[in-house]
């Protein structure tokens, strides 16, 4: 049995995620492979063989992969899926949006979003927002599947000894081509891969007052985060958002600072380690998952917490 | 330009699922339904379309029970033209509703097909890729900004890291994201109008696609919940405590 993990990066670096995608693989027990698929990325490949568990990197190295677009990126792993019993990638935007359309190119049933590997073909996984957790059993020769990042702990990046092989790129498509990307830029952690994570939603009532929670950010070595009211309402960008349809994070530390606690914020937030709350509302929902409940506005409890902090 | 807009009846997003009591399913019993909330900001970019002229026709379809005709009724309330369901009393895995969907698209051929990135009964987040594929269209998910230029769209997509832009060329399947619009809500007046429009009852079954489910729903349980925690007096306790109990700031 081999195992196939679709590398997600940058043409120069891995992204963390698929260390938790390799951890998953590693339940498995299989042969794992990493598949890089990108432009210019020999760097990439260069620190993925280090990537505990992994015994070969398939690498193609062409123009056609450099923005990672759904339909070449599909079509190339479908050229080397039938030596594989699962494929598996990161359930971020970028493995959300390869992976459905190779499931369709093998006619197989992907499985979303696992949070556990009960046996080969049996996992589980998050329905609703996280108000319940399926248990599936895939019967499909190929088990496509995408990877919920926090449910799995990183292997080690170095360490490894990974052979690479050169693949050739495979039915490039032209349906589709890359304008432009905007990637916001931040000194601070990724908010995926950050130990704590402080987030405002509507009770910051303008994204001006985001710098409160910023300054905290900086003590902390924090991301900073917003729940879906707050990004509709143009306080920050979509990038920020926290929840069943944006991030899913489970940090060390998630302090959550105006925010009501509506079920699909916590989706995305309730496998924090410790929760904390500050918000002026006592029967808030976000009260009944918070660790350490603070009942206070936010605009004297936030000055004072960076204060002592 | 005619558009498809495929939706899906869901629970409603304010209901919290809990699992039958022999844990074989999520309990359904006697809860509200309503249209997926991405399937409505699909049908709004779709009847804004039309509004501006780019757009000729909007068609509304779904893959479900009879009982899905409440949330086509819906759909042609908010503005689509006619509607389609493909009916089955199966419960269908995405890949057999994209399949369902390829075929009506067969007959259909719109230039652009626009539905919700997922839907949030099971959070699969697959339906539209799948459908890309099966069609060899060029897909667009995620979309926060939809513009069409001639035969192709410049779709704006929401991910992980900001916002990316990429043009497609038509005909294209395009998922919705939170911010593409802001979803209207039916006028009483569009609503009795919605009554008298075309809603075409096909038979999944007649349709010679394999249906069949490729997963075993095996348990839905409750996820673990977290102990109950306390409240804090003032920012100093809660300083002291996340110190010196949770250990998790120095």
């Amino acid at each position: 049995m081999s195992i196939l993990v679709i590398a997600e990066h940058d043409n120069s670096n891995l992204k963390p995620a698929t260390l938790n995608t390799v951890a998953a693989a590693k339940e498995l027990n299989g042969e794992i492979h990493l598949l890089i698929a990108g432009n210019s990325c020999q760097s990439v490949a260069d620190e993925a063989i280090g990537v505990e568990g992994v015994s070969k990197i398939l690498m193609s190295d062409n123009a056609a992969y450099e923005n990672h677009l759904a339909e070449s990126t599909a079509n190339l792993i479908k050229s080397v899926a039938a030596n594989y019993s699962h494929i598996l990638a990161a359930a971020t935007t970028f493995g959300k949006n390869v992976l459905p359309r190779l499931s369709a190119l093998l006619d197989v049933q992907q499985i979303s979003e696992i949070i556990e590997v009960v046996s080969e073909d049996t996992f589980k996984r998050p329905i609703y927002a996280g108000s319940c957790i399926a248990t599936v059993k895939s019967n499909d020769s190929i088990k496509v599947i995408t990877v919920r990042a926090t449910a799995f702990d990183p292997v080690n990046s170095s360490g490894g000894s990974a052979s690479i092989d050169n693949i050739d790129a495979d039915n490039i498509s032209d349906l589709t081509s890359f304008v432009g990307e905007e990637i916001a830029q931040s000194d601070r952690p990724e908010l995926t891969a950050a130990g704590i994570v402080i987030s405002g939603g509507r009770g910051m009532q303008s994204g001006d007052n985001f710098h409160l929670l910023e300054a905290i950010a900086d003590k902390l070595g924090a991301a900073v985060g917003a729940s879906r009211a707050a990004v509709d309402a143009g306080f920050v960008p979509n990038d920020y958002q926290v929840g069943q349809t944006g991030k899913i994070v489970a940090p060390d530390l998630y302090i959550a600072v105006g925010i009501s606690g509506a079920i699909q914020h916590l989706a995305g937030m309730k496998d924090s380690k410790v929760i904390v709350a500050i918000n002026k509302d006592e029967d808030a929902p976000i009260f009944q998952v918070a660790d350490y409940g603070l009942v206070a506005d936010l605009f004297n409890a936030l000055p004072e917490l960076s204060e002592q902090l | 330009m005619k558009i498809l807009v495929p939706i899906k009846r869901v629970v409603d997003y304010n209901v919290k699922v809990r699992p039958l009591g022999d844990q074989s399913d999520v309990d359904l019993n006697n809860v509200k339904m309503a249209m997926n909330p991405f399937c409505e900001i699909a049908v709004e970019e779709a009847v804004r379309l039309k509004e501006a002229g780019t757009a000729s026709e909007v068609v509304a379809v779904t893959v479900g029970k009879s009982d899905s005709q409440e949330q086509l009724r819906t759909a042609l309330a908010l503005g689509a033209d006619r509607a389609i369901l493909a009916e089955t009393d199966s419960l269908l895995e995405p890949l057999a509703i994209a399949k369902v969907l390829s075929k009506v698209i067969e007959e259909e051929s719109p230039q652009l097909v626009i539905l919700g990135k997922q839907a949030i009964d099971g959070d699969n987040n697959q339906t539209g890729q799948m459908l890309a594929a099966m069609l060899n269209y060029s897909q667009a998910t995620f979309a926060s900004e939809v513009v069409i230029d001639g035969d192709s769209a410049s779709v704006t997509r929401e991910i992980d890291g900001g916002l990316q832009t990429i043009k497609v060329s038509l005909p294209a399947v395009i998922t919705t994201d939170l911010r593409l619009n802001e979803p209207r809500y039916a006028s009483l007046p569009n609503i009795m109008k919605a009554k008298k429009k075309e809603l075409d009852v096909k038979s999944v079954g007649e349709m010679g696609v394999d249906i069949n489910n490729r997963m075993e729903l095996l348990s839905v349980e409750l996820p673990a919940s977290r102990q109950e925690g306390i409240k804090v007096e003032s920012v100093e306790e809660l300083v002291s405590k996340l110190k010196e109990e949770a250990k998790v700031i120095s």
